[in-house]
């Protein structure tokens, strides 16, 4: 056909976009599978997303790919037995696992663990927090599509896995602490060790900022992706630092504190808009607080026994306690039964992913695609911890 | 707040404490009432966990537990109710969302269902499985052999 443009009879032009009887795309809603091997999920998750084109009309999770009844088997063992079994649940953040459990049948039993012990406690926490993060910032980095964070963060998460190394023997599955105390004394020059890291790392962390911070790629792809209302996160149960980004300054060491967490001074960093990039600068500022607490901590570590008066079987006295401790992901929680024998009767474990997890649903509605894979990794979810 | 309500529920309310920290045992059909009122009234306005336990020589054999924490008072309370095998709760997701999940991870691991949720299967484990494992007389080592013969293709999982 010979098309004039001049001409006047006809209406029709190559511009003219009216919309066509029949669609060329076919704009019906489209259910895509990711998962649950993908590289994005950061351990085995599937996500079922409902899609308008590349929007996200919402999206179930699927989970308990890793699921071996860490509950059950707490049931089933006496409550030293149990000890090792906690690290393997958040297994980024094995200490603090530890920390909370130790606390809960402490809390039982009714002991405290000695001066000394609560400080060595508090540094290797805050140390594994900081590891925690650390993992967390190189993997969330690499989804998005930088890749040097990762080299950077894992070069120093090293130095904190020597020290936990040259503690226990451990590196990631600690089990760095007993029942009333800990495992071991802190070996020969640990608070040199200690003192070294904090000053080797602190330079490292404003690396990290200029790699990121003010990279527009970055900016991009993290400001206004994911937001959370404060309101929602409570509504949802939401924790952590997620929680914090969204504008709630609660952190249960300021809260209700545990260990001895009120003897040291440190902040809790807020963000405002609940977005992903307010999620990176409130887990960044984390970072260097605590620091602060670390070095507090090294400088006034006391001389002391490092364990508590405690039964060589223990056999908490009938009745049922919650405890719960500020992990690197949110509110890790204990509820432990006891019936005053050698195991506990029910053995609760209140998961701060898995609560987390559940958000992600209300965080991708209306997001694109690639941004739901910005939103898994800046919740820093552990599936072996959402799976139990 | 404990004497309030006390006075306003009576005998379908016990408050109890134990190492500090408070709970309260309710009578199962003031559940969704109580619940509210500590959600609206009280501010209790954060559903820390949810949970059961599994007592069997009972006649009621289900405690079902609620963890709640209010922001505005920095205080949690435990909230308790005693139901036997097969009988049903109110869902709480109306009062917490949050509770959407964890009812389902109490459905899947003792078999408690809860009426009025939007989506109640199985969270954990496989939809098809058989069996609730937090429940006492499910063995530690016992699994649904014929799921795992039929998914996975092998004599037994262990």
């Amino acid at each position: 056909m010979h098309w004039n443009m001049t001409d006047q009879n006809t209406s029709l032009s190559p511009l003219d976009l009216e919309t066509p009887e029949k669609p060329f795309l076919d704009a019906n809603e489209l259910v895509i599978n990711m998962g649950p091997q993908h590289p994005a999920t950061h351990g085995v998750l599937r996500v079922i997303l409902r899609l308008d084109g590349e929007r996200v009309m919402g999206l179930e999770c699927v989970i308990g790919y890793l699921h071996r009844g860490v509950e059950k088997i707490g049931e089933h063992r006496t409550y030293t037995m149990f000890n090792p079994y906690v690290d393997r649940m958040d297994y980024v953040a094995a200490v603090s696992n530890g920390l909370g459990y130790c606390e809960t049948v402490e809390k039982l039993l009714g002991v405290e663990a000695p001066p000394r012990a609560q400080y060595i406690r508090v540094i290797l926490t805050e140390l594994n927090r900081m590891a925690s993060h650390q993992l967390w910032l190189g993997t969330h980095a690499l989804d998005i599509g930088a890749i040097t964070p990762l080299f950077y963060t894992f070069r120093d998460r090293e130095e904190i896995l020597k020290i936990f190394e040259k503690y226990c023997g451990a590196r990631l599955t600690t089990h760095a602490f007993r029942i009333g105390g800990l495992q071991y004394e802190a070996y020969d020059g640990f608070e040199k060790d200690v003192k070294n890291f904090v000053s080797f790392v602190a330079p490292k962390i404003d690396e990290y900022e200029e790699l990121l911070t003010t990279n527009r790629i970055w900016l991009e792809r993290t400001k206004g992706v994911g937001i959370i209302s404060g309101k929602d996160c409570i509504a949802l149960g939401v924790t952590g630092p997620v929680l914090r980004a969204s504008g709630v300054k609660w952190d249960l060491r300021k809260a209700q504190p545990y260990a001895n967490y009120k003897n040291f001074d440190f902040d809790i960093p807020v963000g405002q808009n609940g977005d992903t990039y307010d999620r990176y600068i409130v887990r960044m500022a984390e970072f260097r607080q605590s620091l602060r607490i670390i070095q507090q901590a090294v400088d006034g570590i006391p001389e002391g026994p490092i364990m508590a008066k405690v039964p060589k079987v223990i056999k908490p006295p009938v009745g049922e306690v919650y405890h719960s401790i500020e992990a690197p992901k949110g509110e890790l929680g204990y509820f432990i039964v006891s019936d005053g024998s050698t195991q506990p009767y029910r053995m609760r474990v209140r998961p701060p992913s898995f609560v987390n997890l559940q958000a992600l649903d209300v965080m991708c509605r209306g997001a694109m695609v690639a941004d739901v894979v910005a939103v898994i990794g800046t919740l820093d979810i552990v599936l072996g911890e959402v799976d139990r | 707040m404990v004497t309030k309500l006390k006075g306003a529920y009576g005998s379908g309310l016990e408050p109890l404490t134990y190492l500090g920290q408070n709970y309260m045992v309710v009578d199962r059909s003031l559940i969704p009432e109580i619940l509210q009122v500590l959600r609206n009234e009280e501010q209790f306005d954060y559903c820390v966990d949810l949970t059961a336990m599994h007592y069997p020589k009972r006649d009621k054999q289900f405690d079902v537990l609620w963890v709640l924490y209010s922001y505005a008072r920095n205080e949690r309370i435990r909230v308790k109710t005693l139901i036997a095998d097969g009988e049903s709760l109110p869902s709480s997701v109306p009062i917490w969302v949050t509770a959407n999940w964890l009812e389902r991870e109490v459905f899947d691991m003792f078999g408690i269902k809860f009426d009025g949720h939007p989506d109640m299967k199985r969270i954990l484990l496989p939809d098809g499985w058989k069996g609730h494992p937090l429940r006492k007389d499910y063995g530690i080592l016992q699994q649904d052999n014929e799921w795992v013969q039929i998914n996975l293709g092998i004599e037994s999982g262990q």
